[in-house]
């Protein structure tokens, strides 16, 4: 299958501009804002990568145009998918019409130890699933029933998330009267997110809302009996951004207690509500992923006084540089210890990058994810020896693009919000060894004979991240590209070149 | 240090070995502030208990893992099922990525589907200018022949009115005044997905059929339903009316488009009803729809066309197979062939040589009405009893259908019909009066897990087995796959029972 090679920026440019041609005006005139080539960077190179350029040409975190195939969620799935739908040991009710809840359940992956329906409910749908007379009269009522239904059936929950559909906000409902009124009646901790699908445009403004209902219906509350008894320590840490997909937090937290630090909260990750409560009494917050929860850090420094510091643990050397970075906000013991567990661990990083990255050395990855992965898993692909041919978020603001410059050399190509259409003929020109993104996205390129994997699931396999975790990274990053399966697609009789079989010297 | 690159330990043994499990151990003590492991246990008896049943199925307005989805979903499902269709779904953009997900994870293929993006202020000023534009970049991105337009719950509950939306957009010149822009309202707030897909078939028919004049022939239309098997069993349907020679159109036919080949080539569109076809479709003699109760409103309206119609309950089995042919032949005067007689003889056979290991084998069954009816149906075919029938989707008359069926056989005695109950009712039911088998969709392994019932896939989504709704469960050869399904969970379960060497491998027969 020769395809033409789109190999260099002047093609990339040129690329974009034939790719637009396909759109109406209107519409080519507003997508063009958001796709370009990274720029050569003035800025002083990023100490890890030794990389600077300039990706933040483009536009960001403006609405979709209707029509185009976006691969864009809404505020719902930013609020419930997200940030608190991982939270262990509280019920959180899909509140309107059933298929938001239905078709989000179990789709994340986020790993949890518990008793699912008795003291856990991270895999389960609860809905109050609307029907015509909840939207004419309101659905107050259904939605106070439903609590206390909840109380009765699930006692162990320890508290209640509504997460707004789209119906909610515009029938005028009073969630927060409701949540008022069962916190005065239960006691247990009751949090109203309005964060109905139409508002935004992407996850993006959903985690926003879930990051102001954690302050404003947790925090801003009377002090519960998990934070009372809490004593501080100097090495009490959060880890704030990480789902534990497919279990990434906890091949995280293993470093970072190997490092002599204590994680007093895990957001959201099998994480318990009174991880959310404590996590003002720790001295750093650890973010991974900045999109959705930079919000709640920043609360928390302003409040609290509480640091906050970005960090990568994709790929041996941003794992290494963020553990020694995390470890300077600590005494020497602390940094003393970060250099054993990078010693430690780097027989690991030596063998599997010996066995996978002949495998994978030289080959093109194009990526297409959410708000974090389009910058942060680029420098694991470059332990492997591999390079990034384009990039871009489905729901990054602009302070993502402009960190992006810190991962992706210049001449990459950048596409945000992009569309069904963009996405495959940038494909179909760069022809890349491996894409990486979503489920939507996994079939059509498929189809077309370049290896992929779900960047947001992590394909069901993971987890991803910390040294336990680049590991399998390799390995399924290999088994995609050299599965057999992608030398099968042309009928051996259809090929033109084919001639008489030779035998084998 | 457990990792290793020479042996690469994914989740599930890497997150059981000693150190992370003493790290876990240690999170839970020192971080989470959970409840006392006895109070869980404690709890957990408690669910299992006729009490808690009690308290659960007199649950008044929360539900707890449903098995239906909404509206819209069905009506994406119905539109793919026309050529070079796009489905094109007016509100909130988050829905489409929904729909999208749902059905590439259950058919492990491309899914395309639109928005038309409505945001806040499309929530104020209505969706009008959204559809302007997104019809426009629609057609001009993915050159379909057809876009059919349904709605998410926003657009409903804001009130757009899409027959004049589509109007205002073609007069602006969105598309050609006569490019095919069916539409139909899909509120997710009323029914289920199987609605969404009658509403969507209606808004397909009317939409080709309302200014047409009928002229009669001796065609037969087929209305399959939405099914999470539609490629094996479409294919399978089609290739019945073959063997008895039938003149036939099926109305949406999804087989093609969620199974392309992998050749190098993404085809967004394939197969699919011709739209010469669905509007030509209104001469047929008569239309048969495989599932009732996906198409109540869309039959009721080929009926006042004035066409013979007939309404199945999903062709699964012997005597819904029989029903099928015997109606099909009925309505063509075309004969039922002797392969097809031959193929029945086999099923028998087969059903013969089993039918020790599944004689008084007791079941629940739960998943869309139609299904429902047909697997219970079948089950006592083969000398099994239905003990729990459910549909979350199913209503009072669809109760009573079921309990008429079950009262027509001796085998039906101990069943008992769940009308709009969820799946955590069913796992009550489970606890209290249990069963030897589940059968339902990839959600009920929730239930076998907590419950210990096997379970059996056949009901859509299915999302964690592989390439079954490739083959089919319709017809007498559908009615085999099935059949051996129900074989293999128990044959395993036998096997699993008796392979504890020197203790219960007495029975670890090598012949069964």
């Amino acid at each position: 299958m020769a395809k033409d090679h789109a190999s260099g920026p002047d093609d990339y440019e040129s690329l974009i501009e034939e790719v637009l041609e396909a759109y109406p005006e209107k519409a080519k005139k507003r997508r063009a804002k958001h796709l370009t080539v990274s720029k050569p960077s003035e800025d002083a190179p990023d100490a890890t990568t030794g990389i600077a350029s300039k990706c933040d040409t483009q536009k960001s975190n403006i609405k979709s145009i209707p029509g185009v195939m976006t691969i864009r969620g809404c505020a719902y799935a930013g609020s419930k998918g997200v940030v608190w739908g991982p939270v262990k040991d509280m019920v959180h009710i899909s509140h309107g019409p059933v298929g938001c809840g239905q078709y989000s359940w179990s789709q994340r992956r986020n790993y949890y130890i518990g008793k699912t329906g008795i003291d856990s409910f991270v895999t389960m749908q609860f809905t109050t699933d609307f029907q015509e007379k909840d939207i004419v009269f309101g659905g107050d009522k259904k939605l106070a029933k439903t609590i206390d239904e909840i109380n009765e059936l699930f006692p162990l929950s320890n508290g209640v998330t509504i997460q707004s559909e789209c119906p909610i906000g515009l029938i005028g409902d009073d969630i927060e009267a409701v949540a008022k009124q069962k916190k005065k009646e239960s006691g247990k901790t009751m949090v109203p997110v309005r964060c109905e699908g139409f508002r935004g445009v992407s996850q993006s403004l959903g985690h926003h809302i879930a990051n102001d209902a954690v302050r404003d219906w947790v925090f801003e509350q009377d002090e519960s009996e998990a934070v009372k008894a809490y004593e501080p320590g100097p090495y009490d840490v959060n880890v704030i951004g990480d789902y534990n997909i497919g279990g990434d937090a906890w091949a995280s937290r293993i470093l970072l207690e190997e490092m002599g630090l204590n994680v007093v909260g895990n957001w959201s990750g099998d994480a318990t509500l009174a991880e959310i409560e404590r996590a003002p009494k720790a001295k750093l917050n650890l973010i991974h992923c900045y999109r959705s929860m930079n919000y709640i850090c920043r609360y928390m420094e302003e409040k609290y006084g509480i640091g906050w510091m970005e960090y990568n643990f994709f790929g041996p050397t941003q794992i290494a540089a963020s553990l020694r970075a995390i470890a300077k906000n600590f005494d020497e013991t602390i940094q003393e210890n970060a250099e054993k567990v990078i010693a430690k661990y780097q027989p690991l990083v030596d063998e599997v990058i010996a066995k996978f990255r002949p495998r994978l050395e030289g080959k093109s990855v194009m990526l297409y994810v959410g708000g974090l992965r389009p910058r942060h898993v680029v420098t694991a692909y470059d332990d492997l020896g591999m390079v990034i041919a384009g990039t871009g978020y489905e729901f990054g603001h602009n302070d993502d693009y402009k960190r992006t410059g810190h991962y992706v050399k210049d001449g990459t190509l950048i596409y945000d919000d992009v569309t069904g259409y963009e996405l495959e003929k940038f494909i179909e020109k760069i022809r890349p060894d491996l894409v990486g993104s979503g489920i939507k996205e996994k079939y059509p390129v498929q189809k077309m004979g370049i290896p992929f994997r779900q960047m947001h699931s992590w394909d069901y396999s993971g987890p991803y991240h910390g040294y336990d975790g680049f590991a399998i990274f390799a390995r399924d990053m290999d088994l995609a590209i050299n599965n057999p399966v992608w030398g099968m697609y042309d009928a051996p009789w259809d090929a033109p070149e084919t001639g008489p079989a030779i035998a084998a010297e | 240090m457990p990792q290793s690159a020479d042996k690469v330990l994914d989740h599930a043994p890497l997150f059981q070995q000693p150190e992370y499990k003493e790290m876990l151990a240690q999170k839970k003590i020192n971080f989470e502030c959970g409840h006392p492991d006895e109070m869980v246990k404690e709890i957990g008896d408690w669910t299992k208990s006729w009490e808690y049943r009690e308290k659960n199925l007199a649950r008044e307005a929360l539900t707890v893992n449903p098995a239906k989805a909404c509206q819209p979903l069905g009506a994406v499902f119905a539109s793919q099922g026309y050529e070079a269709t796009m489905p094109f779904v007016h509100g909130s953009q988050g829905c489409v990525a929904y729909y999208r997900s749902h059905l590439s994870r259950h058919f492990k293929e491309p899914s395309s589907c639109v928005s038309s993006s409505m945001t806040e202020d499309a929530a104020v000023f209505g969706g009008l200018i959204n559809m302007v534009d997104g019809l426009a970049n629609t057609k001009a991105l993915y050159d379909p022949k057809m876009i059919a337009v349904s709605t998410t719950c926003m657009a409903e509950v804001i009130g757009d009115d899409l027959n004049s939306f589509i109007l205002q957009a073609k007069e602006k010149g969105s598309v050609d005044t006569d490019f095919d822009v069916p539409h139909a309202h899909t509120p997710a707030f009323v029914g289920s997905h199987v609605d969404g897909y009658d509403n969507m078939q209606k808004g397909i028919l009317s939409h080709f059929w309302d200014k047409a004049e009928r002229v009669e022939g001796a065609g037969l239309n087929i209305i399959p339903g939405f099914d999470g098997f539609a490629v094996g069993n479409n294919r399978e349907i089609k290739r019945m009316l073959d063997e008895m020679g039938v003149d036939f159109t099926f109305l949406s036919d999804v087989s093609d488009v969620y199974d392309t080949p992998s050749d190098g080539e993404f085809r967004m569109y394939s197969g699919g009803t011709k739209l010469e076809d669905a509007r030509s479709a209104l001469n047929a003699k008569a239309t048969i729809s495989l599932q009732e109760w996906c198409t109540p409103k869309t039959m009721e309206y080929i009926a006042g066309k004035g066409q013979e119609t007939a309404a199945l309950h999903y062709p699964m089995g012997i005597q819904a197979t029989d029903e099928f042919l015997m109606k099909v032949s009925a309505l063509t005067g075309k004969a039922i062939p002797d392969s097809l007689k031959l193929e029945r003889g086999r099923l028998v056979d087969a059903l013969a040589d089993s039918q020790a290991h599944l004689h008084g084998k007791t079941y629940a069954i739960y998943g869309d009405p139609d299904f429902v009816y047909a697997m219970a149906r079948f089950v006592m075919e083969m000398g099994g009893e239905p003990v729990h029938c459910l549909a979350t989707n199913g209503g009072k008359k669809w109760a009573k259908q079921m309990e008429e069926l079950l009262a027509s056989s001796p085998f039906g005695k101990q069943g008992q019909v769940w009308a709009g109950k969820d799946l955590w009712h069913m796992r009550s039911l489970l606890d209290t009066e249990p069963v030897d088998m589940l059968i339902g969709n990839s959600y009920g392994k929730y239930l076998e897990r907590d419950t210990g019932t096997p379970l059996i896939r056949l009901m859509f989504p299915i999302f964690d087995r592989h390439h079954h709704h490739r083959f089919p469960t319709m017809g007498y050869q559908g009615a085999l796959n099935v059949l051996v399904k129900l074989l293999d969970t128990v044959f395993d379960k036998l096997d699993d029972d008796t392979i504890i060497p020197g203790e219960t491998d007495y029975s670890y027969d090598l012949t069964r």
